[in-house]
């Protein structure tokens, strides 16, 4: 890796970590999904400082070339991240359900012991 | 004894059906008539509350498998022992209402289902929902060993145990179709079918209309029943 590559990746992952910092404290992240954002910031870090292990990943894959190591795993967290998002959102998607018709039960309650029809 | 029973009618902007389909059901039957408005943004609230039924509003739309479950709530918290359901659009012809109250009151079922297909009585349906029919049909009979010949009718009517068991979190309102008889069989409970009329959409209006809505209905289904089948028996 030329010093190049790794004063861009070096940035890049900081970026990440005062990013998702700066979030955090302005309360527009919650620290519940925080640390799978840092964790990236973290892998990043790692695979630039040490890059023999990015070698010994790509020769474990059988990847071709560290560059297409990156990308693969780039790929499967994107698509891990995507799937925690969907069973957030279903579970988000189910509590929403819930507390509507909760609201519609409690109104429909109230409009029957009043005895009042709806018009 | 005193047989405390309900209709649920789910409605969807649906100003021009609701004021006939709650008269049809009234001049029928004696039980409570509960509209379950889904976030209507026409005066369908306004037409079911004239036409004498009890409204209950969503305050947002989120789907007619919502709208049938907040009516299971609803029936199971205020005591009733009997529920019929039927669309709000004037598919589902009054006229069956008694019969299907008294299949289940006398116990001769837990679920009944009003079939448009058991007489062959001249229901027409499109190529690829009629596959999906006979696809689902099936699966059904090859799970359950019974023969359910309308799967996805709307027109049920069941008692308590059924309604609420209904009310679990577990319930499948994205698709509460052929998936929930299998589940209902595998529970034990006890369902038949009986013989209706029904009526083409009078506006042609469907929730499943057109080759991607109807494949991705079909297909989201058969997911359901395989999720239903590799649960383990334990219910919703």
């Amino acid at each position: 890796m030329t010093p190049h590559q790794k004063i861009f990746a070096i940035s890049v992952s900081l970026a990440i970590f005062v990013v998702i910092i700066a979030l955090v404290r302005n309360r527009k992240l919650r620290a519940e999904y925080a640390w799978l954002w840092l964790l990236t910031g973290l892998v990043v870090f790692v695979l630039v400082v040490w890059y023999d292990l990015l070698v010994a990943l790509t020769a474990l894959i059988g990847a071709v070339a560290p560059t297409t190591t990156l990308f693969i795993f780039s790929i499967i967290f994107l698509v891990f991240i995507s799937l925690h998002f969907a069973i957030k959102i279903s579970r988000l998607s189910n509590q929403v359900k819930n507390l509507a018709q909760k609201i519609s039960l409690l109104e429909a309650g109230k409009e029957r012991s009043s005895g009042k029809k709806t018009e | 004894m005193n047989i405390n029973r309900c209709i649920i009618i789910p409605a969807f902007n649906e100003e021009k059906q609701i004021a006939s389909v709650v008269d049809g059901a009234r001049q029928v039957s004696d039980a409570d008539i509960i509209v379950i408005d889904d976030g209507s943004e026409d005066r369908t609230v306004e037409r079911a509350g004239r036409a004498g039924a009890f409204v209950i509003r969503h305050p947002f739309n989120m789907g007619a498998g919502v709208a049938i479950q907040t009516g299971y709530k609803y029936a199971s918290e205020n005591h009733y022992d009997c529920l019929l359901q039927m669309d709000g659009d004037g598919q589902h012809h009054p006229a069956h209402i008694p019969d299907m109250f008294s299949m289940v009151e006398n116990g001769q079922c837990d679920l009944a289902i009003g079939s448009r297909f058991l007489n062959h009585n001249g229901y027409q349906t499109g190529a690829l929902k009629s596959a999906g029919f006979r696809l689902f049909r099936t699966i059904i009979r090859i799970i359950t060993g019974e023969s359910i010949t309308d799967p996805t009718s709307g027109y049920r009517c069941m008692n308590r145990k059924v309604f609420q068991y209904f009310t679990a979190d577990g319930y499948p309102w994205d698709y509460p179709d052929a998936n929930i008889i299998i589940d209902l069989h595998r529970m034990g409970f006890k369902i038949a079918e009986l013989p209706v009329m029904m009526a083409p959409n009078p506006e042609g209006r469907s929730m499943h209309r057109g080759i991607f809505k109807i494949s991705h209905y079909i297909f989201s289904v058969f997911l359901s029943i395989l999720v239903t089948l590799l649960r383990k028996k334990s219910g919703l």
